[in-house]
């Protein structure tokens, strides 16, 4: 029977959900489990829907897995598409406070469901299915494990929709990027183990002997975001009738295993994984060979030894002693070498073919993405040294900051490799709409140069206001008055926003109609076909 | 054969390259973190300090649940400018049995590290349930609802044995009396003696002016009015404690 186990499985999945949201100890907790009761039983009705009792047509081994990496391109851009608007809205609630509608859609509540959304729901996804593409492709190998790809692929959604859920419930560990509750973080542990195994036994497998660059950085995070969320969760529930835990650790120790979790999560979900990404789309997308190989040797051993350090930087003069303040500052300096070592690898590859920045918006795009990446890692290095985190810490600067990497690179860097994914994956000639990747690209751009450039000034002015002394001694500004000055900040700094995603919407579209099957007949980019002379 | 060819040998090996990216990144933290729970001098030598009663962690747990730690830090630091707006630095010891630490990354609002006792109960209420009454520029959202919400409690001291388990020392007699004394330390009626011996400081009596029923508001401000009121400076060695 199709689907037999699965069914039966999930069945008794739901069932326990059911007996957990009628026998749970506090409110949230029961309707959180109420959320699960209703994910898992509708999607165990779909596959009762598509079940028959046919014998199974007979599966081409010899292919590569796609189905998958359908599904999680799909994601990427359906996640991405949600997480940057609640952006938008939350942004919009900086500014105008009467948006916030109680309990469930304040901004306290709103800030995970934006920071997880765009991290794991569209970042996730995004590592998800190019890590496949490119793991089965570079080593001429299907993925390993048969049905494992879609338990991880599935089981990656639930993750998203229970952490989501949980925390408009409420619910949450108040770990900044690790928000979600015990039972939600063991579900995420099974789910990632699985994922391991599943790249890793793929890797075992290959037809070529040697393993390409792209597949170290995802095998690094992979295993390494393995170890940081293991370490960063540890906790103690209440009851396990309850939603509610205990951090294993307290105060400075739990600062600091929070930060190091915090940092290493853009050092490794946002830029060792993305990374890959650049590794495998930007030399198939220029149609040039990685610009050094030696580079990438060196930069990939030396990022990944340096950015686990780097933590003490998010708790520059708190109480964390000194002497680990100081270290994570010498390392955060350190680290802007074999950034900046993946950004000239990722650049130069265009050796030899940069006029395809004019006439290609996909590659123009990646280019960007690596630019920005440059950028960002340049400023991280700066804000992590004492003297410049005094002015800048607590301020809007470091959240200017984030999205320049954010926006900037882990978008932009994703939106190419879709690009260049779907149109092969449904086997389709060419994009919709090649215009509208351009319209995509100077949207993107403008957006996050408006976002970052208002929160420069924005961060560095409230820092000032806030140490601004008058000749007789005493502080110039209360902190209320520091707020009212950032309000025309907020506005602009959510149209930038609002840009960021007009494009991704743009992107949505050309991407379903590529789907579908349609093609825009529309001018060929300029340049692009050399252009009939007259003979004289 | 040179250091770069021998890397040949990593690149045809899947196991090698697995075991020697995990090995490259488990250095740093071990160096960074583990030190912090053995070196005496992390922590410093106050005198005060003690876990939080039933209803502040309760409170505390409000707190957490509404991401207030999103927008206001809990960590002073040791600026000119900080000191006069907020108050003494903040210490480790004041934050040694906070599971999870609540520092804090960003200062949307003020830091509160030591708001307790610097406002009325009163204002507190009127502040939550609607922050321009009474601060014109705040951007904060409404928290109103906590004034209906009742403490939620099949057994509290679930919570302080959690607690417990990973390493604040609440007494047998503190978990023993959990459930009574989350609710006597807002009941105008009950005698709050107790929460008083057990918990030093502790603000007793109905705080959210509401009192025929312990809210999570009257949770919220028990929170509230005791950050940062714990630790008696006037018998803190600065630099004993500098590190």
């Amino acid at each position: 029977m199709k689907f037999g186990t699965e069914i039966v499985v999930l069945s008794l999945f739901a069932f326990a959900a059911l007996v957990a949201a009628g026998f749970g100890v506090e409110g949230p907790f029961r309707q959180h489990m109420g959320v699960l009761f209703f994910a898992v039983a509708g999607f165990t009705a779909i596959l009762l829907r598509n079940t028959d009792f046919k014998p199974a047509a007979p599966i081409d081994t010899s292919a590569y897995m796609d189905g998958p990496i359908r599904y999680g391109a799909i994601a990427t851009v359906f996640w991405g598409v949600v997480g940057m608007l609640v952006g938008v809205i939350i942004a919009l609630q900086l500014a105008y406070p009467h948006l916030n509608i109680q309990p469930w859609f304040n901004f306290g509540r709103l800030r995970p469901l934006h920071t997880s959304g765009v991290v794991f729901a569209f970042g996730g996804n995004a590592l998800l299915c190019t890590s496949l593409y490119v793991v089965q492709r570079t080593c001429r190998a299907r993925l390993f494990g048969g049905k494992l790809a879609w338990f991880v692929f599935w089981g990656y959604q639930l993750f998203i929709v229970m952490a989501a859920t949980g925390y408009l419930l409420g619910i949450t560990e108040a770990r900044e990027y690790a928000e979600p509750e015990w039972y939600v973080d063991l579900w995420l542990t099974i789910v990632w183990v699985a994922y391991l195994i599943l790249f890793l036994g793929t890797i075992l497998k290959r037809k070529e002997p040697h393993i390409y660059v792209a597949n170290w950085f995802y095998l690094s995070f992979i295993v390494t975001i393995a170890m940081l969320h293991v370490v960063n969760n540890l906790s103690m529930p209440a009851s396990f009738l309850g939603s509610k835990s205990y951090s294993a650790f307290s105060g400075v120790q739990d600062a600091l295993t929070q930060w190091w979790y915090g940092h290493n999560a853009v050092g490794f979900f946002l830029t060792a994984g993305f990374l890959g990404m650049m590794y495998y789309f930007v030399p198939k997308q220029a149609n040039r060979p990685v610009y050094s190989y030696r580079l990438s040797i060196v930069h990939f051993w030396a990022i990944i030894f340096l950015y686990i350090w780097a933590g003490p930087h998010h708790l520059h003069y708190t109480a964390l002693p000194d002497w680990a303040q100081t270290l994570g500052m010498a390392f955060s300096i350190m680290l802007w070498m074999p950034s900046w070592g993946g950004m000239i690898n990722g650049l130069m590859t265009l050796s030899g073919a940069w006029d395809k920045l004019r006439t290609d918006p996909i590659i123009r795009m990646m280019v960007m993405a690596v630019a920005f990446y440059g950028m960002s890692t340049f400023e991280g290095p700066i804000m992590s040294i004492k003297t410049v985190n005094s002015l800048s810490h607590y301020t809007d600067w470091t959240i200017g900051h984030v999205h320049s990497g954010a926006l900037g690179w882990v978008g932009m860097i994703s939106f190419g490799a879709i690009y260049y994914m779907v149109p092969k994956l449904w086997n389709r000639e060419r994009l919709y709409s090649l215009r509208l990747v351009t319209w995509h690209f100077w949207l993107a751009t403008l957006g996050i140069v408006v976002y970052a450039a208002v929160m420069w000034v924005s961060g560095i002015m409230q820092g000032l206001m806030w140490r601004e002394y008058d000749e007789q001694g005493f502080l110039v500004y209360s902190f209320a008055e520091t707020v009212a000055a950032m309000h025309p900040f907020y506005v602009m700094r959510a149209i930038g926003g609002a840009m960021y995603l007009t494009g991704a919407l743009l992107m949505a579209w050309n991407v379903t109609m590529t789907i579908l099957g349609h093609q825009r007949e529309e001018q060929p980019m300029p340049g692009s076909e050399p252009a009939l002379r007259p003979a004289e | 054969m040179g250091l770069m060819d021998k890397h040949a040998i990593i690149e045809k090996n899947a196991t090698l390259l697995l075991v020697g990216s995990l090995l490259v990144v488990t250095v740093g933290g071990i160096v960074e973190i583990a030190p912090l729970f053995y070196l005496d001098n992390t922590i410093e030598k106050v005198e005060g300090m003690r876990p939080y009663s039933p209803l502040e962690l309760a409170g505390r747990n409000i707190y957490v649940r509404e991401g207030c730690y999103l927008c206001h830090s809990q960590m002073i630091r040791p600026f000119r400018d900080e000191v006069e707006r907020y108050g003494h630095y903040s210490l480790a010891a004041e934050s040694m049995y906070d599971h999870p630490f609540q520092w804090g990354s960003k200062r949307t609002g003020p830091d509160l590290a030591r708001v307790g006792d610097r406002y009325s109960n009163a204002w507190h209420v009127a502040h939550l349930s609607d922050p321009r009454s009474v601060v014109p520029e705040s951007i904060m959202p409404s928290y109103a609802f906590l004034k209906d919400a009742p403490i939620e409690v099949k057994d509290f001291s679930t919570h302080l044995v959690a607690n417990a388990r990973v390493g604040v020392p609440y007494s047998d007699d503190m978990i023993a009396h959990a459930n009574a004394d989350l609710m006597a330390q807002a009941d105008p009626n009950a005698d709050a003696s107790g929460v008083e011996k057990r918990y030093p400081k502790a603000k007793v009596g109905d705080l959210d002016g509401n009192p025929q029923q312990v809210t999570e508001m009257d949770a919220l401000v028990a929170y509230l009015q005791m950050l940062g009121t714990l630790v008696d400076f006037k018998t803190y060695d600065d630099a004993a404690g500098y590190r």
